[in-house]
């Protein structure tokens, strides 16, 4: 196991340093250059070269990639050009935002898909499997920002069950640790804070994870339903087991495989979609930071926050292959 | 059986996950119906006259994004601007709710006859909010720390805009022409900053918070300067320490800047005892939140979302224009360099309708390419009725009855000048198309795309764009336009470059006056584009919101502001 995850570790190298030029070279071909989008409206040519000069936009791509090289090395991943933020500390502040959203959509695509699932798979073209399987389809086709935006006009600004946007009330003090707001509230015992972030995930948590929720519950269907016609799971009816035990050890555990790797694969949609959740509910996480830095040409986050993220999947997906193992036997002897 | 107890026990499941959801949207509304929780100790008895003893209270106030650098000298947006206005002060401030400069630190100021050497009385008993003196010393400090800005990216307009600007040079570094000379200290009341050549708009200009005065002793102790990017020093960040109404506190990037009371006040104190800055980027986002009770005011309110906030009761109140949009036509791409095609679609274009059609209730026709608030205006320009059959004879005479034209106009984009640029295209366009000019629509992203075409190329035709003034100064409008040959506009027009230059090394602002209305004669005869409209911009506030002030360059100190109960 040990080896089977250091040469995993050790496939992510070549992997991110391809990436990283792709990247490179990809960000500088956008039309429209960083320096006028740093001065606007008030760009004149003079003011253009001069910040073009400072920053080396002006020269030899390659030159710049080695500049850009050396400089990473150091462990120095630049500022933004759009404000001076360090890159690197500016992602670990943002990154608490969208990590607890993304686990906020993940808790709700796994809490409920997984047994809604396992119910329609149970029973393949019973009226209830019929109704789970339409509803998923529909949630898969609902573009996020669509959910986002009616979940918001519904049980925010209708209803006003939950509150329109951010991640906390402005109105009740928090003492901010680790910029988990919720996690914050726990550390701190400021109850009321920590119960204003969770109400305040709940609807970006339903809109981010919708698709997830959707995909997960047709994966376990297809699972269990598979499971559910194999010939030990019959022998175990057969012989009168207890059906809880049948459930977790025989049909559940078996069906789990290809829903750990789909929600493995979930989290590369998760950090794609909180760009749009987290524009609607205004939640200042990385997602709506890339977007703005993809628009403004903001060549340091976006070669930085890119790889980040890139990493990030590299290693939640090496964790999800380790979790084969755990789940199956079998993988573990292969 | 089996099956039966098997899903039972995941119905509970769901039906619990459900009314949590339901469970935390009650505890929610409940809170909400509980009111704005710290602001216990409000008790105005009197909204209407603030200064009626009340005292207490937090204002949460959204802008549309999180502000830059808390350091005002190395700023030139409005959001870093909005937390500077209540931290700092400069020497010279704006008359409430206009763009002229007023005595602020500065009780009084003279400017010698050649223009070049300006005294200052200072306010005295002022002390900034670590306790330390400001005075003579202090005041001539910040003159020579802007001066004195270390070659690298603080010499750029990225950061230090103002200063390069106006001042054009720092002492060391790339550019070191500096209309700024020396600042002497004459007494603990009393400077004398001199400058290397004259300029008029030099007074007013202090009044951008961008040359606020700041305490010499904590920009020392926390390093804002001396670094590679000075607008992200601890200073800049944690500590910006000024003479104004609020004290900073804390900010959580992203999330809020809280300032509490400034109780050593020199001035008026504040009546709350605490003010929130939130950033929400969407305009209707910000008008939500001002819905559901979560803010008490807010900035730049969409033209879309006042309605609702008016039948809901909520208070919008609007800015003094301080902008100008305009239709500007590209002379590199032909007919337009024909004066006749310009004036054609002058008559062509009924402004009424372009207003009604996009722009907010108030917002009136622009005369020329400054607002009325500014030095300089004048009514007596030429003007272009809205008249089709005129501007269709007028095309016939260019001999361009068939003329084809290239349309820019920005996407995603919404400026204070520029509200629902979409609309003003459509309402222009189909008034070109009735007189006979076909148009060819180009739109693009705002930024990069947009600016990059319209300024930085020569691919373009007719265009909308505009501007906001800093301060009261002709030159910040017609200067920034027209100063120079540029690829925006297309021609080359030395005269009137040159006229530009001389009006802005002109010694006093009376002496500008009766230039620039000449200028603005010039200009609107030339028609180089035509100019739209000053929209007005809107805040919008909850109806217990009272003594907010709106002042056309945003100059807004929130020490008269209060949230009844």
């Amino acid at each position: 196991m040990l080896r089977f995850v250091v040469r995993r570790l050790a496939l992510m190298v070549p992997v991110l340093v391809g990436l990283s030029i792709l990247l490179f070279v990809w960000i500088r071909a956008l039309p429209g250059e960083p320096a006028r989008s740093m001065l606007g409206q008030r760009a004149t040519p003079e003011a253009i070269e001069r910040i073009n000069n400072l920053y080396g936009f002006n020269d030899p791509v390659l030159q710049q990639y080695f500049t850009y090289v050396g400089r990473l090395i150091r462990g120095d991943f630049g500022e933004s050009t759009r404000n001076g933020d360090p890159v690197v500390s500016t992602f670990f502040d943002q990154f608490p935002a969208t990590i607890e959203l993304s686990f906020a959509a993940l808790l709700f695509a796994i809490v409920l898909g997984i047994p809604l699932g396992y119910w329609a798979g149970r029973r393949v073209g019973g009226w209830l499997d019929n109704v789970i399987v339409s509803t998923s389809l529909l949630g898969v086709v609902t573009p996020v920002f669509f959910l986002a935006i009616l979940l918001k006009l519904v049980f925010a600004e209708y209803l006003d069950w939950f509150p329109t946007s951010r991640r906390s009330d402005a109105r009740i003090e928090a003492t901010h640790i680790t910029n988990f707001y919720v996690l914050d509230g726990l550390i701190t015992r400021e109850w009321d804070a920590a119960w204003d972030a969770i109400v305040h995930l709940i609807l970006p948590g339903i809109a981010l994870g919708t698709i997830p929720l959707a995909i997960i519950v047709r994966i376990t269907r297809a699972a269990v339903a598979d499971v559910m016609g194999e010939d030990y799971v019959r022998t175990a009816y057969s012989k009168g087991l207890d059906p809880a035990i049948i459930r977790n050890r025989h049909v559940m555990r078996n069906a789990l495989l290809p829903v750990v790797t789909t929600i493995g694969l979930q989290t590369g949609l998760l950090l794609s979609g909180a760009v749009l959740t987290e524009s609607v509910f205004e939640i200042g996480g990385i997602g709506r930071y890339l977007f703005e830095a993809i628009s403004q040409r903001d060549y340091p986050v976006l070669q930085a926050y890119i790889l980040f993220i890139a990493l990030i999947f590299s290693i939640v997906n090496l964790l999800v292959d380790v979790s084969y193992g755990v789940i199956d036997p079998r993988v573990r002897v292969s | 059986m089996t099956r039966k107890t098997l899903g039972t026990r995941h119905m509970i499941g769901l039906a619990s996950a459900i009314s949590l959801v339901a469970l935390a949207g009650c505890a929610e509304s409940s809170r909400d119906s509980g009111g704005g929780g710290d602001d216990d100790t409000t008790s105005p008895s009197d909204g209407a006259d603030p200064s009626a003893g009340a005292s207490g209270g937090t204002f949460i106030f959204a802008g549309s994004a999180d502000p830059v650098t808390l350091d005002p000298f190395f700023a030139s947006d409005g959001e870093s601007f909005r937390p500077a206005r209540q931290i700092f002060e400069g020497l010279v401030g704006t008359e409430p709710g206009t763009a002229d400069p007023a005595p602020l630190l500065a009780t009084e100021w003279e400017t010698s006859e050649d223009g070049l050497s300006n005294t200052f009385q200072l306010q005295d008993g002022v002390t900034f909010h670590d306790g330390a003196d400001f005075n003579g010393t202090a005041a001539c400090w910040n003159f020579d720390r802007w001066y004195n800005t270390p070659p690298g990216v603080g010499q750029t307009e990225d950061q230090a805009y103002y200063w390069i600007s106006l001042f054009k040079g720092f002492a060391k570094g790339e550019l070191t022409d500096s209309v700024y000379e020396s600042c002497t200290v004459d007494s603990e009341t009393e400077i004398t900053v001199k400058l290397t050549e004259p300029f008029a708009g030099f007074v007013a200009a202090l009044s951008l918070p961008a040359f606020s005065m700041q305490s010499p002793d904590a920009i020392e102790q926390y390093g804002a300067t001396g670094q590679d990017d000075p607008s992200q020093s601890a200073y800049a960040t944690e500590h910006p320490t000024g003479t104004g109404p609020f004290v900073f506190e804390s900010w959580v990037k992203e999330d809020q800047i809280v300032l509490t009371r400034n109780d050593d006040y020199w001035g008026e104190p504040a009546l709350l005892e605490q003010v929130q800055i939130v950033p929400i980027a969407e305009p209707k986002a910000r008008a939500d939140a001002l819905l559901a009770g979560e803010i008490d005011g807010f900035d730049l309110v969409g033209p879309a979302d006042i309605p609702r906030l008016e039948d809901e009761g909520y208070q919008i109140l609007n800015r003094p224009a301080f902008n100008v949009l305009y239709l500007g036509f590209n002379q590199a791409v032909k007919p337009l360099d024909d004066i006749l095609v310009r004036q054609a679609i002058a008559h062509a274009i009924d402004k009424d309708a372009v207003i009604s059609a996009s722009m907010p209730e108030g917002t009136a026709p622009a005369l020329e390419f400054v607002p009325e608030t500014v030095e300089g205006y004048t009514e007596d320009v030429p003007t272009y009725e809205f008249d089709p059959e005129k501007a269709k004879d007028l095309l016939a005479e260019a001999g361009a009855e068939d003329l084809e034209l290239e349309f820019n106009y920005p996407t995603d984009v919404t400026r204070p000048y520029m509200p629902s640029p979409g609309d003003t295209f459509n309402a222009i366009r189909s008034q070109l198309e009735a007189v006979g000019i076909t148009v060819k629509p180009s739109a693009d992203v705002w930024d990069p795309d947009y600016l990059d075409k319209i300024s930085g190329s020569k691919d373009h035709g007719i265009h909308l764009l505009g501007w906001t003034g800093d301060y009261n100064d002709t030159d910040n409008f017609l200067g920034v336009f027209f100063g120079r040959k540029s690829s925006e506009w297309g021609f080359d027009n030395p005269e009137l470059f040159q006229a530009l230059n001389d009006a802005r090394g002109l010694p006093t602002v009376e002496e500008q006056i009766p230039v620039y209305e000449e200028i603005n004669r010039q200009v609107m005869e030339f028609l180089p584009g035509i100019p739209l409209a000053s929209p007005v911009p809107s805040l919008g506030f909850a109806p217990n919101v009272k003594g907010y002030v709106p002042s056309p360059v945003q100059d807004e100190p929130w020490n008269l502001v209060s949230v009844e109960e």
